[in-house]
């Protein structure tokens, strides 16, 4: 797992675009003079996302020599977070969350959909390149769950019909409902109020019954 | 000072100490496996816990720990007993108890601090993790899956050798340390790793499997393969050097040593001499000694005295070096050298040629000018020791010379004679940083002092010392820093040309040309032995290097490791070698030799006994009655004034792992030369 990943085919060079250069200046600007380095973070997620999605050796190094830092304590950074991905993933990184609460709420199912919509195991990658199906520890959505992330988006109170509809969608190319898929807002109680209920405006003053 | 109650005992101690070090100075032995002293604390193994109040009602990390006042520490209370049983219960759980097949074994931390505080079984019934095995090169082996993730290694790396190149990757169940990318350690020092390394993790790739630390002889003794004179340990099966360990000197080594001084000792067992020779006929055929000694003895008297040549190689000790100089004295031999490398020094006051800062002196320095030196290849140890003082803070570095890396920040002023006279007339904004520089120190290596104009660069340096008052009241920052073992010895010994004598280049052109007929080489091979092909060469050392095969008689002579012998560092410390095992076959120790070949002239040399030679030895030189002590050299007159030559300095070693025959002879050497040069790191695997 955490020695350099082998069977990877690596890219020879990296350099930021200049757009990416621009982002990149900005964040290394927040930090005060000889302290660059706490601008690896950043400067990581900007060239994975410029990469397709993953961190060749080439784009540590490229950061580890922008930000004068040894390249070891980069590969550190990058090894020891599981959000960068050393390996090639596809355009859709599917990542379902199976644990505990999501695991109650029936993440097995969200899993065993995605598999067969995908048609691919955990850790792999539909030929295609279309989609990388992973599973991930907590995300920190546990009032939605299950849920799953895919690339920068939460989809959430899945089940295996709602899992399977927009993992669908994603195939034929279509941007499907991001957040819950049941329809609440935010992580407010489904069924309404289950607490404080009968404390309405109008009541207030007099401090309940 | 704080004042602590250690298991009922009161001690007060300096503010700023960690509970583990008052601990230990109370003569508590707390156990640790990432607590080193040297280098940073990183609090993670967690066997250093002990109870401590006032605090939460849990056991503490002492290492990282700062003592104050009133504290009450239990190293020996039941909370610490299970504490520690737990802790060694969990760095066991990924621990192959592999002991018996481990290197490690019988000098393994996790090993007795198991015995110690830990139990004798485990509860862990579950699949233990294994680990892929690194490639760190020719001299780290690697059983990753033994390693307990105390990060000594990482941190040396870090810390004292200045090369980041090992890490931690990943987390958790699949956290590994090694380089990430496959690679050799560029470190000069990375032997160290495997003596920090508290587990079987990081050993000795050339000594695997060859001997056990119990079955050897250990000899504490001194290194000459620089002239830093680290001090080691010798360790022995037979007649065999199975492997060198540094020795704790905070004066000198504190605790590390070079890699070419760890692992050149195979070398020791490759190309010996073990017989005296004769050439005859053409061709070297082994001889009795006292055949060897009659010829040479008949050529010594039969040549005149004048042309008649003596010169010490870098690693002859100083006993021998005494004796050939009373003998060629006796013979009235005036061209004798002990600078074979033609090093313009010596001759003038002893503080122009030693490093008269001394080397536990940089600690106090705050401003370095390195002339012409790259000590990272010519005094590792030092250059880590340059390197602790900048992480000190408050140091500023330049060179003149080769645009290396250090392994510490140093400004590049130029690369030759003339940036240092820029210097000198404050044309270069740096002057400005010597001047206010409270303790300023300079390093002229032998890069400057070999080139023909040496004694002129020497002038310009001690200039450069004189201006930026680098000699002020006790403090002298000037400083030679030598290459040879055996320099300061023999210029302290005055191995040098006598009245109208010869020095190395004058001898070389003389044999050529054939003013000079005979010629003794006590263990000098760095020289254009071409040159000698006329001449009649006695070669006396230890190796089958270039001075033996252009000889005409090879008297055998002993290694360091062979004679109990006194070599002085280039601080001007004198030390004692030991003798860890015997000189191999007919080899005898150099001063015996010489002894006998003057008894075979008919000029006895007055000693018969290493006791004799050592009094005569403190006779010649006041250095070599106060063994292990630096002694403060007054300023006075050496260097010389004239024009230098603009040509850049260069260090005088180009390959760090071959310097000398043994190094040369060694096979571990070459194959670090070989990826040194980018040559393919071989291949990985448990085989060593």
């Amino acid at each position: 797992m955490s020695g350099a990943p082998k069977d990877v085919p690596q890219p020879d060079s990296f350099a930021f675009t200049p757009e990416y250069m621009a982002l990149a200046e900005k964040f290394i600007a927040k930090y005060p003079n000889g302290r660059q380095a706490s601008a690896v973070m950043p400067l990581l997620d900007l060239a994975q996302r410029q990469n397709d999605g993953w961190l060749p050796r080439v784009a540590m190094d490229y950061v580890a020599d922008m930000l004068g830092m040894p390249p070891i304590r980069v590969y550190e950074v990058a090894t020891f977070y599981t959000m960068y991905n050393l390996k090639p993933v596809g355009k859709n990184h599917v990542q379902v969350c199976t644990n505990l609460p999501c695991w109650l709420r029936g993440s097995d199912d969200i899993v065993k959909s995605c598999k067969r919509v995908l048609g691919i195991g955990l850790g792999e990658t539909t030929e295609d390149g279309m989609f990388t199906l992973t599973e991930v520890e907590c995300l920190g959505a546990c009032v939605n769950a299950p849920m799953m992330q895919i690339n920068d988006d939460y989809y959430e109170d899945l089940d295996s019909t709602s899992a399977e509809s927009l993992l669908t969608e994603l195939k034929l190319g279509e941007s499907p409902r991001t957040g819950s898929q049941i329809g609440r807002r935010s992580c407010e109680p489904i069924g309404g109020l289950t607490s404080l209920a009968s404390l309405r405006p109008a009541d207030s003053g007099t401090g309940g019954e | 000072m704080p004042k602590l109650t250690i298991d009922g005992e009161e001690i007060e101690v300096e503010a700023g100490l960690t509970v583990l070090q008052a601990c230990e100075l109370a003569g508590k032995e707390i156990p640790r496996f990432c607590y080193h002293e040297r280098l940073s604390v990183a609090g993670n193994c967690r066997m250093c816990l002990v109870e401590v109040a006032p605090g939460p009602p849990k056991p503490a990390a002492s290492c990282a720990l700062p003592v104050s006042d009133g504290m009450t520490i239990k190293t020996d209370s039941e909370m610490v007993k299970k504490a520690r049983r737990g802790v060694m219960e969990f760095l066991l759980i990924n621990h192959p108890l592999d002991c018996p097949i481990c290197d490690q074994g019988g000098e393994c931390d996790l090993q007795d601090q198991a015995m110690g505080y830990g139990t004798d079984r485990s509860r862990f019934l579950e699949n233990k993790r294994a680990v892929e095995d690194k490639n760190l090169g020719p001299l780290i082996k690697t059983i990753m899956t033994r390693c307990i993730h105390c990060t000594r290694c990482i941190r040396f790396a870090t810390e004292i050798a200045g090369v980041p190149e090992m890490g931690a990757t990943g987390r958790g169940e699949h956290m590994e340390v090694g380089t990430y990318v496959e690679k050799a350690l560029t470190s000069e020092l990375s032997g160290n790793m495997i003596d920090l390394c508290p587990v079987g993790a990081l050993t000795s790739k050339p000594y695997a499997f060859t001997a056990r630390s119990w079955e050897l002889k250990k000899t504490e003794s001194v290194d000459v393969l620089d002239a830093v004179g680290a001090n080691i340990r010798v360790d022995a099966r037979g007649p065999e050097v199975m492997r060198v360990l540094p020795r704790n000197n905070d004066d000198v080594n504190e605790e590390w040593i070079s890699d070419k001084s760890r692992f050149a000792c195979d070398g020791l067992k490759r190309q010996r001499l073990d017989k005296p020779y004769l050439r005859k006929n053409g061709k070297l055929q082994p001889v009795e000694w006292n055949e060897a000694l009659a010829a040479v003895g008949a050529k010594l008297s039969k040549t005149d005295s004048k042309k008649i040549a003596a010169i010490a190689g870098d690693m002859a000790d100083c006993e021998s070096m005494l004796a050939l100089r009373d003998l060629m004295a006796s013979l009235g031999v005036p061209n004798l050298d002990c600078r074979q490398d033609g090093a313009k020094i010596g001759g003038g006051a002893r503080s122009g040629y030693l490093f008269n800062t001394s080397i536990a002196g940089i600690d106090d320095a705050d401003a370095l000018l390195i002339v012409g030196a790259n000590p990272r290849l010519e005094a590792p140890v030092l250059n880590a020791r340059i390197r602790k003082r900048y992480l000190m803070g408050g140091f500023k570095a330049a060179v003149i010379g080769e645009n290396v890396d250090l392994t510490y920040p140093a400004a590049h002023l130029g690369a030759g004679p003339d940036s240092l006279s820029r210097l000198i007339s404050g044309e270069d904004p740096f002057a400005e940083v010597l001047k206010k520089a409270e303790r300023p120190m300079l390093i002229v290596g032998m890069g400057a002092l070999t080139r023909n104009d040496g004694a002129a660069v020497l002038g310009l340096a001690r200039k450069a010392a004189e201006t930026f008052g680098m000699i002020d009241g006790d403090w002298n920052g000037f400083n030679v820093l030598h290459t040879a073992a055996s320099r300061v010895g023999g210029l302290d010994l005055g191995f040098l040309p006598g009245e109208g004598g010869r020095d190395t280049a004058g001898i070389l052109s003389g044999a050529d040309s054939g003013d000079i007929e005979v010629v003794y080489l006590l263990g000098a091979d760095e020289i254009d032995t071409s040159k000698l092909d006329k001449a009649f060469v006695v070669y006396q050392g230890h190796h089958g290097d270039a001075g033996a095969h252009v000889a005409d008689a090879i008297f055998p002579g002993a290694a360091y490791t062979e004679k109990s012998a006194t070599y002085v560092n280039t601080e001007g410390r004198a030390q004692h070698g030991a003798l860890a095992v015997f000189p191999p076959g007919e080899a005898k120790e150099d001063w015996a030799i010489l002894r006998a070949l003057s008894a075979v002239l008919n000029k006895v040399l007055p000693f018969d006994t290493l006791a004799q030679v050592r009094s005569k030895l403190a006779e010649a030189h006041p250095v070599f009655a106060h063994i292990d002590s630096v002694i403060a050299e007054p300023w006075g007159d050496f260097g010389a004034d004239g024009a230098a030559d603009p040509a850049p300095f260069k260090s005088p070693i180009d390959n760090f792992y071959m310097t000398d025959p043994i190094s040369r002879a060694s096979k571990t050497m070459a194959e670090c030369t070989a990826v040194a040069r980018g040559e393919v790191l071989e291949q990985t695997g448990t085989d060593g």
